[in-house]
């Protein structure tokens, strides 16, 4: 029972969130600020985009470096 | 967004799909039994079909903002992982998503598995080798044929064009009984990535309560930042990478090679 509950778990996780769990916390972060902004009636539209901007090149950069010996 | 908009991103993503989970069919009726993988092909549309149709009308009376807000956060975060894999693959980081090794490699797995009957079904392996194949893969596509549909009012429109990739897709396999390696999946999959990210990166900060500069007419300028992004980013890691290995043949830079 445990097994497939973990199993379910693992799908959802893989399904949602994906090769890089810091991916999905930095969208959820941005949305929180971009409604945050809104909310201090400052124009928040800018806030996804650089998000972007920001996670796509710095998720590419932890898949491509190096990996330490020591780290495996 | 504009029909044909709306049409090219369900369909692209979901031919996508549906190129994997036909490798996934094709395997299990060429190595095991044709019969019981088509039954499974069809319990998994059955199974995708009651989804559609319990979370379609459900995803209808959700608020619009708060539609916007989670369906936004999450095509964005599915559209950034799609498009980090493709540009990983074009930049030669990554193996290239090479459906006749897929193939080659699900076909050997179930040719080793041994034979069990269960109930109407003759051969087990093969039916549950194609249901989950198709229901795991098509789950993504009902979330964006749903949500894009949802979004933007149309759901018959994003239903068409999902019905449609499926039926394309499921007729090339019909026709050549071989894995779809000839259909420019890599390519693909970097096409709706841009769109992913963009439709997610504009529905979500409208979702969030921020209001964009010309409204509906930044959203073509979002779909262009990404994609240029996403180009430069793929020129940049190549040439790093090429840096690292002095050997590697230089290719030029194109959508096809993607």
């Amino acid at each position: 029972m445990i097994a497939r509950l973990r199993q379910f778990g693992a799908f959802w996780y893989d399904f949602v969130i994906g090769d890089d769990w810091q991916v999905a916390a930095g969208v959820v972060i941005a949305l929180a600020a971009t409604y945050g902004l809104h909310r201090a009636a400052v124009p928040a539209w800018w806030v996804l985009p650089v998000a972007v901007l920001l996670l796509l090149p710095y998720s590419l950069w932890r898949a491509t470096k190096p990996k330490r010996p020591d780290a495996e | 967004m504009s029909g044909g908009a709306l049409f090219l991103a369900v369909f692209l993503a979901c031919a996508v799909e549906a190129v994997e989970a036909t490798t996934i069919v094709l395997a299990a009726g060429t190595a095991r039994d044709w019969r019981s993988a088509t039954t499974g092909l069809f319990a998994a549309l059955v199974t995708l079909a009651v989804l559609i149709v319990a979370l379609g009308p459900a995803l209808s009376a959700v608020p619009l903002h708060a539609l916007r807000l989670i369906v936004g956060g999450l095509l964005l975060v599915f559209g950034l992982q799609w498009l980090r894999k493709a540009i990983l693959r074009a930049s030669g980081h990554k193996a290239q998503h090479d459906e006749e090794q897929i193939y080659a490699t699900e076909l050997a797995a179930a040719q080793a598995a041994p034979h069990e009957q269960r109930g109407f079904v003759t051969d087990w392996y093969a039916f549950t080798l194609a249901y989950k194949g198709v229901v795991l893969e098509g789950l993504e596509v009902v979330f964006i044929a749903l949500t894009f549909g949802t979004n933007d009012h149309n759901l018959p429109l994003a239903s068409a064009a999902a019905g449609a990739a499926v039926l394309v897709v499921a007729a090339a396999g019909i026709a050549v009984r071989a894995p779809l390696g000839r259909v420019p999946e890599n390519s693909m999959k970097f096409v709706v990535g841009v769109m992913l990210t963009a439709f997610g990166t504009f529905w979500g900060a409208e979702g969030a309560g921020a209001r964009w500069p010309g409204d509906d007419a930044s959203l073509p300028v979002v779909v262009a930042a990404v994609a240029v992004l996403a180009f430069a980013l793929v020129a940049f890691l190549r040439r790093a990478h090429g840096d690292s290995r002095p050997a590697a043949p230089a290719v030029p830079l194109s959508v096809s090679n993607l």
